[in-house]
């Protein structure tokens, strides 16, 4: 099989359904107010019968090729591999229309939302790139879109709520609780209460009730899927050693890792160190997190003895989140990943470090997964093994912010 | 089983039900709130836990939570401060899913028991995952009240039926509590469906906001809960006078029908 650009997206994939209702192990679940159980019903009869559907999936692939830019390449980095002592291949996600692994997931559910009728779509954001994302889409299939996002990102993705308002999205401000991500979502999911006869939530990442982990693995599952047929063509049929993607809610980690769970790679999935994790500042739920069921599913939450959520902390807006999704919280759970951190300062680093030797400059997120790597290689991944990253977007988004951590100024 | 009794004797008596809600912890006098609510004629009070991120609420009962939270209040503060309060009337906590989980469910429920509260409302919990908190809250006899929402099927609103203890709680419209200018026409219908579907006592509340609007509501089921209108009165500086000012106006509107 041949995945050169031309060669068009393929689905062939498909994972494990979770169990129960929406169960990994004792993650995941279904706990949403009564008003919005019809609606997920609806959607997991309709995604059930869309992924068991030659023909939908014919209609993915086709607009993940021609319109999203799939398959997307796997490049390996000669100048940074020799610096790290290990072999590096970037699934570059950067490289997707829109800039990030989320055009993936939010195409899926379009056709979704087309299938079941409705004709508003919502979705909360972070960085702004599941909020681009989903207002390209909607734009793409004439479909009304509004999008929540904590005022704080509003604040630091300027580029990004500038590109939504451009593709015809409205763009709601949360001020509530931490204005970030979690409260981006409390705020989506409290429209759709009362909107949900006409609207679907397209939810960003592999959190939320059930079914939305399982479906947005399935819709990320492209990328692992695409990169596991890449790496064996240029590492002479051999998988890579160890499998590495950042951590927020964790789709595109998800999506990575649903294509390697079958090898004999090393999962590692990288949350957010913020500014370290005993300064409590940070976004490292499996680390720090226990048990709790928080936007519909038990997982792993940052919590306090109360039972109260914490906020969380990140530099990267996309990472900025006090939990993580159950399918984590299960593969931690069984030791199927393993989950690690990097530091703002850090990520901040690797953003230089691959700018510099590879000419590619990665989203603060991906950058976490990088920073982890460079901490890492020639100890806890030993030297000359083999690595695949998910670059899971570009860093055009973060250039204003960045640029005044590096003592640039302002941009504007 | 002093809940569903009391609610039963009194709507079986004629009488049209009334629930007010309060967020506990919310200023210095919410325990006295909660006793001038019963002497303004409240059937059962509902006693909101602070929780961090309230999805079923709108901005009022939101800005009662986080007010509540920055004045340090606990769940365990709250049930705690339930125990030395002696309202008359059945009481019932409403809770998110979390806190409950975070302290453990027979641990949770133990302490509503040991508390005097009656029952308990857990929004995120629909019927599907009620198993390990209503077993606990059954074997310490705290009766679990359900939601049914307007977009609930007839299968699962019997389902929910029952398993609900105390009353069944009708959500009145699509949306999450707030003041309404009006009652929602989805109201009358979900009175309907629940009286059709149950012998429980039916009540009907999220956006129930004026004495109007509840002798509406009441018309087609067995009572109403009335709580953004109610907590707003607080946010805006009113203390036990202007609360039990308030629910005695409610008392005396479904009173005269
Ligand atoms: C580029 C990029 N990577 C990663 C993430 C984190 O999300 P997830 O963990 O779901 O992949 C985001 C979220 O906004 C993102 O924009």
């Amino acid at each position: 099989m041949s995945l050169a650009r031309g060669a068009g997206a393929r689905l062939e994939g498909t994972g494990p359904e979770p169990e129960g209702l929406g169960r990994f192990g004792s993650f995941g679940g279904r706990f949403i107010p009564e008003t919005l159980v019809a609606a997920l019903e609806e959607l997991e009869r309709e995604f059930r019968a869309a992924w068991g559907d030659a023909s939908f999936r014919d209609e993915l692939a086709a607009l993940l090729t021609t319109y999203a830019g799939r398959p997307t390449p796997v490049t390996e980095c000669h100048r940074l591999s020799e610096r790290l002592g290990v072999r590096l291949l970037l699934k570059r996600e950067d490289l997707t229309h829109t800039g990030s692994h989320k055009i993936n997931n939010v195409l899926g559910q379009a056709l979704l939302t087309q299938r079941m009728g409705k004709t508003r779509v919502i979705a909360e954001t972070g960085a702004g790139q599941h909020g681009v994302a989903t207002a390209t889409a909607c734009a793409l299939f004439g479909l009304d879109c509004t999008v929540f996002m904590g005022a704080v990102d509003v604040e630091r993705q300027a580029l990004n709520v500038f590109r939504m308002r451009l593709l015809g999205a409205e763009v709601v401000p949360v001020h509530s609780g931490s204005a970030t991500l979690k409260d981006a979502i409390n705020e989506t999911l409290r429209d759709w209460v009362a909107t949900v006869e006409d609207t679907h939530y397209c939810v960003g990442s592999v959190v939320g009730p059930h079914p939305f982990p399982w479906i947005v693995r399935e819709f990320q599952r492209v990328v692992g899927d695409e990169a596991r047929e890449q790496c064996r063509e240029i590492l002479g049929g051999a998988d890579p050693d160890v499998v590495v993607a950042c951590v927020g809610g964790g789709s595109n980690a998800m999506g990575t890792f649903a294509g390697f769970t079958e090898t004999g790679a090393r999962l590692v999935g990288v949350e957010a160190g913020g500014l370290g994790l005993d300064s409590g500042k940070h976004g490292a739920s499996v680390a720090r997190g226990v048990p709790g069921v928080l936007h519909g599913a038990r997982s792993l939450y940052l919590q306090d003895e109360e039972g109260q959520i914490k906020e969380a902390h990140s530099i990267s807006a996309g990472l900025d989140y006090p939990g993580v999704g159950p399918e984590h919280a299960y593969f931690a759970e069984m030791g199927r990943a393993e989950y690690h951190n990097a530091t703002d300062d850090e990520a901040l680093e690797a953003i230089r470090l691959l700018s510099q030797t590879e000419g590619i400059i990665p989203a603060l997120e991906p950058a976490h997964a990088l920073a982890w790597l460079s901490a890492v290689a020639g100890s806890g991944v030993p030297s000359g093994s083999t690595v695949l990253v998910t670059l899971s977007g570009r860093g055009d988004k973060d250039a204003a912010q960045v640029a005044r951590h590096f003592g640039e100024g302002d941009l504007e | 089983m002093r809940l569903e009794a009391e609610l039963r004797a009194k709507r079986d008596a004629g009488r049209k039900l009334l629930v007010p809600y309060v967020t506990g912890g919310l200023g210095d006098r919410w325990v006295d709130v909660v006793a001038a609510l019963a002497a303004a004629g409240a059937d059962a009070i509902e006693v909101g836990i602070p929780f961090s991120d309230p999805v079923m609420d709108g901005p009022t009962i939101q800005e009662a939570s986080q007010a509540a939270l920055e004045g340090g209040v606990t769940p365990q503060g709250v049930v705690g401060a339930l125990a030395d309060s002696d309202a008359g009337v059945p009481l019932v906590v409403m809770t998110y899913y979390n806190p409950v989980l975070h302290a453990g469910h027979e641990r949770f429920a133990a302490a509503l028991a040991a508390a005097g509260v009656d029952g308990a409302i857990v929004p995120d919990l629909p019927v599907d995952e009620l198993d390990g908190w209503g077993d606990a809250a059954d074997a310490q006899g705290v009766e679990t009240v359900l939601l049914a929402a307007p977009t609930t099927t007839d299968g699962r609103l019997a389902e929910i039926c029952a398993r609900s203890k105390g009353f069944i709680y009708g959500v009145s419209l699509l949306g999450v509590t707030g003041e309404r200018r009006a009652l929602s026409d989805m109201a009358l219908t979900m009175g309907k469906r629940l009286k059709e579907a149950t012998d429980l006592p039916a009540l009907l509340g999220v956006g129930v906001s004026t004495p109007e609007q509840a002798v509406e509501a009441a018309a087609a089921a067995d009572g109403v809960i009335v709580g953004s209108a109610l907590v707003r009165r607080l946010l805006d500086g009113g203390g036990p006078e202007e609360a039990g000012a308030f629910v005695a106006t409610l008392r005396a509107a479904l009173d005269r029908g």
